[in-house]
């Protein structure tokens, strides 16, 4: 179980290759670093070797882990101080000349290591008004274009890593703030929401109100992070801001950005959609066209 | 008893994946409280690394497809040892649950009429497989998720159930759980209990299965007096990734082959050609030429590649076995020579991703490289198809917890639609029978208290073991004697090993504290797949014939006169596994003629 015991992975000095990390170990009472180091294996990413040092130093080294393979977000934690998914960052793009830090979510309160209690989150989500269909076509099923699902399925994307609420300021250093902001992550449920071609709800108040979108200043740091390259501020957080403040609040302009965007016909999205210079604007900046039209 | 914390609910739902969360929604819409527990994070459970698809005789792409067609595809995919009647509710129902998941927000792929897209996947004869790109799974259970979560059901996440309570006439009526937080016990009683816990691949070392796959609802089973039915049947994914070396096992989704995939080896030859079994000789392809067609037209033959996992996995084995492996033990999975960089990135987003980020491989212009990983369980909890009522009163099996669905091998698809499928039926059964007892069960306290002692004894006796240490040495004898091929010797030897390290297991030490400790997880779950690695190989020695996810190198061929027409099952007799054979009921004339019907 020693690192000794080994042959070298690669030839050279005869020592086997090692890599050490500083680990942060406490609870909620407080905690500090320690290093671990233990044999370096080629093409291993940090939660190879967390999981190494768990195995043959720190049996109860709590750390939260399911896919290994940046599927499911549970893995997130601050290697060298960057918000990462650990089961997707390779030792090989670190520097491992000095010990690397591996440390808890900074805007959670730690449990236990490098587990977070991230409850905030899962309460966050209990506010949102779920989705709310329009009904069936006939024949009972729905009809939508791909063009139209496109936006909202960026945003279904999302495996809930949470590292956006990590980074996002107003609440990184900011306890006080959790209570009345939702953060990235739920900006961009609401756009899912709000964008799918089938709901039927509004939930700009909400969004004014209780969510706080007004706390965000697009600082974008969110977005520099999000494992699944999602425009948490582009393709979200803007279009919701725009129809928040720029429809005011009018129901009769909402209800007609809905209904018409239900009714368009498929032939001419699909027209729509082999256009990607329009395409792209729709994703990236504005509105669809039938709303900008009032 | 009363010194621990405890709830009380009509049901409880022990896993969050796609079958518990489908299963809670609808106990908790027929009235009945309703609770979830489950080992990791809300939305965190293994379906959400589902990547293909739910398949479902939708119709949308292909109208020829009916039920029909996808109930033979499965029992034939399960070399007929499937509980017909489930295969046959799953091919009925699971187009009504993929239009239900979409009524409750999921966002699949379109067609250009804007229906439901199907992909091709191995062993379907049409396309049929709703999907999201290569993330269908985390759509899935996202949108249950949110479901769930909009009906107020209850949701204990990170808590592991260590024990199944029953009352003295053996009913199940509840259960012992351990936060892994804080490190202290729960107790739930319940009229009635649903277990979808999902698989118990981490009992092998090659797996696609996250640290949760650890048998547990296979073990609460069998502890509360359940059988359990085909557990010699475990599907080794023809295509886990096998480069870097830590990331070996990981899924490569087989949408890859669906979408026009190809597999190669050292030479360049595409040898799934080679390995065409009689048995679907009359659905195959035998020319590149004319699997090349099938995508565009069904009325050719489906390419080999496309043949059921079990085949599949069997043909990459045996051509690396026979020196025409790829550098690291696999062969090459193709599909930047068929289809343009476009379509790959759209179609297998997270593939694409998976190959760039792990491996630095861009699949758009690289082949991969791919072996088999150990991927799902066919075997589980032998239940009533209707009802998904287990053989112990009170305790009912959904997903891939419960056994006789997919016989002996499992359709790419099929799972997903399985979740949504049983997991409402045996939403369903439990509600019903919980309605009808007459007095709330109780269970005997002496149950818990001896569970939670046993429990807590990983830190008082000083054992010398280390459970990251037996849990390694139980893989490797996992794999290397109840793998892909088997032998009567090897699963003998492997049984002795399973003596040794129960022994190990018993005398683990934990240190540290009780709040959130891995090793004392650990060795608990080892306690849960230990009682799995046993009951697989004792059925694997039972069946003496190859068939789907059993393979026998002495008994190489099916024998379709004595086990074909046996299911082994599994359970506890005064503490010690036993075997039995059960034979398999006659299939009515009805379904029997849709097996019988031209291909
Ligand atoms: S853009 Fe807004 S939500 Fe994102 S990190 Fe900045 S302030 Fe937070
Ligand atoms: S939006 Fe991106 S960063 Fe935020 S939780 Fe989802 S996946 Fe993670
Ligand atoms: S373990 Fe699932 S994202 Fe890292």
């Amino acid at each position: 179980m020693t690192p000794h015991a080994d042959t070298p992975t690669t030839g050279g000095t005869g020592a086997p290759p090692t890599v050490t990390l500083a680990i942060w170990r406490g609870d909620a009472g407080g905690g500090a670093f320690r290093d671990y180091t233990v044999r370096a294996i080629e093409g291993e990413v940090v939660l190879d070797v967390v999981h190494r040092i768990q195995a043959e130093l720190a049996g109860d080294l709590a750390v939260r882990w399911n896919c290994k393979a940046g599927k499911c977000g549970s893995c997130s934690a601050e290697v060298n101080g960057k918000p990462r998914l650990m089961c997707m960052t390779r030792m090989s793009t670190l520097d491992t000349t000095a010990p690397i830090t591996i440390s808890p979510m900074r805007a959670f309160p730690v449990m236990r290591d490098l587990v977070t209690d991230v409850s905030y989150n899962f309460a966050v989500a209990r506010r949102i008004p779920p989705f709310a269909p329009g009904p069936p076509t006939g024949d009972g099923t729905y009809r939508m274009a791909q063009f139209d699902v496109d936006r909202a399925q960026e945003f279904h994307k999302c495996i809930e890593c949470f590292l956006c609420q990590n980074v996002c300021h107003v609440i990184r250093d900011h306890e006080e703030n959790k209570p009345r902001y939702a953060g990235p992550r739920f900006f961009v449920r609401v756009a899912s929401l709000e964008m799918h071609p089938l709901d039927t709800l509004d939930r700009r108040q909400l969004l004014r109100t209780e969510l706080g979108l007004g706390l965000c200043n697009i600082t974008k740091c969110c977005t520099e992070v999000c494992p699944e390259h999602i425009h948490i501020t582009d393709n979200a957080i803007i279009p919701l801001k725009e129809r928040v403040v720029d429809a005011a609040y009018d129901p009769v302009a909402w209800l007609g950005r809905k209904i018409l965007r239900r009714a368009r016909p498929t032939p001419a999205a699909e027209a729509a959609a082999s256009s990607p210079a329009q395409q792209h604007n729709e994703v990236i900046v504005t509105d669809p066209p039938a709303v900008s039209g009032d | 008893m009363s010194d621990y914390e405890t709830h009380t609910f009509d049901v409880l739902v022990i896993g969050a994946g796609g079958a518990g969360l489908r299963a809670a929604v609808e106990t908790e819409a027929a009235g009945a409280t309703t609770a979830v527990v489950c080992k990791s994070l809300l939305g965190k459970a293994h379906t959400v690394m589902a990547e293909g698809g739910i398949a479902a005789a939708l119709g949308s792409v292909w109208p020829e497809d009916s039920w029909q067609v996808h109930f033979r595809d499965t029992m034939r995919g399960g070399k007929m040892l499937n509980n017909w009647r489930m295969a046959q509710l799953h091919a009925q129902e699971s187009p009504d649950r993929v239009l239900e998941l979409e009524s409750w927000g999921a966002l699949f792929d379109r067609t250009p009429d804007g229906r439901i897209l199907q992909r091709d996947f191995g062993g379907h004869r049409y396309a049929r497989l709703a999907h999201v790109g290569d993330h269908t799974g985390l759509e899935m259970i996202r949108t249950l998720q949110d479901r769930a979560v909009a009906a107020g059901i209850e949701v204990f996440m990170e808590c592991k159930i260590i024990r199944l309570l029953t009352d003295p006439s053996g009913a199940v009526c509840g259960a012992l759980g351990l936060w892994r937080e804080s490190g202290q016990f729960v107790v739930f009683h319940a009229k009635a209990v649903i277990l979808a816990s999902g698989g118990i691949g981490k009992t092998w070392k090659f797996t696609t299965n996250s640290w949760e796959g650890t048998g547990d609802g296979h073990a609460l089973a069998l502890w509360a007096g359940a059988e359990l039915v085909d557990m010699e049947c475990i599907q080794f994914h023809p295509t886990g990734m096998i480069w870097p070396a830590s990331a070996r096992g990981l899924l490569v989704t087989e949408a890859v082959r669906g979408d026009g995939g190809i597999l190669k080896n050292r030479d360049g030859e595409r040898f799934m050609f080679s390995y065409i079994p009689e048995y679907y000789a009359d659905e195959t392809a035998d020319t590149i030429e004319e699997a090349d067609k099938w995508y565009d037209d069904k009325t050719f033959r489906r390419p080999p590649e496309l043949l059921p996992r079990d085949e599949v996995a069997r043909a990459v084995n045996a051509e690396v076995k026979a020196g025409r492996g790829s550098p690291h033990g696999g062969v090459y999975l193709d599909i930047a020579s068929r289809r343009s960089p476009e379509y790959i990135r759209r179609r297998l987003p997270s593939m694409y991703q998976q190959f760039k980020e792990l491996a630095d491989v861009d699949i758009t212009t690289q082949m991969m490289e791919i072996g088999p990983t150990c991927h799902y369980a066919m075997g589980g909890v032998r239940v009533e198809a209707d009802t998904e009522a287990s053989t112990v009163p009170g305790l009912f099996a959904a997903g891939e917890v419960a056994g006789g669905m997919h016989g002996a091998n499992r359709l790419g698809g099929n799972s997903l639609s399985d979740l949504l499928v049983f997991g409402r039926r045996a939403g369903i059964g439990a509600v019903e029978y919980a309605r009808g007892l007459q007095h709330p069960p109780v269970p005997d306290p002496g149950e818990v208290e001896a569970a939670a002692a046993a429990a807590l004894g990983f830190f008082d006796h000083g054992g010398p073991e280390n459970p990251y240490a037996v849990h390694q040495d139980l893989q490797e004898a996992m794999q290397s004697l109840v793998g892909i091929i088997r032998t009567e010797a090897d699963l003998v030897r492997a049984v002795e090993l399973l003596d040794e390290l129960d022994g190990r297991a018993r005398a683990v030490a934990v240190e540290g504290p009780r709040q959130f400790n891995p090793a004392w997880h650990l060795a608990l779950d080892l306690q849960s797949m230990l009682a799995v690695a046993r009951a697989t190989t004792l059925a694997a020695i039972a069946r003496r014939e190859s068939r789907g996810g059993h393979t026998r190198d002495d008994y190489p061929d099916p024998d379709p006169e004595h086990f074909g027409k046996l299911n082994m099952v599994v359970r506890l007799d005064k503490g010690t596994v036993t075997v039995t054979e059960r034979p398999i009921p006659p299939m009515p004339d009805e379904l029997a003629a849709l097996l019988a019907a031209e291909r």
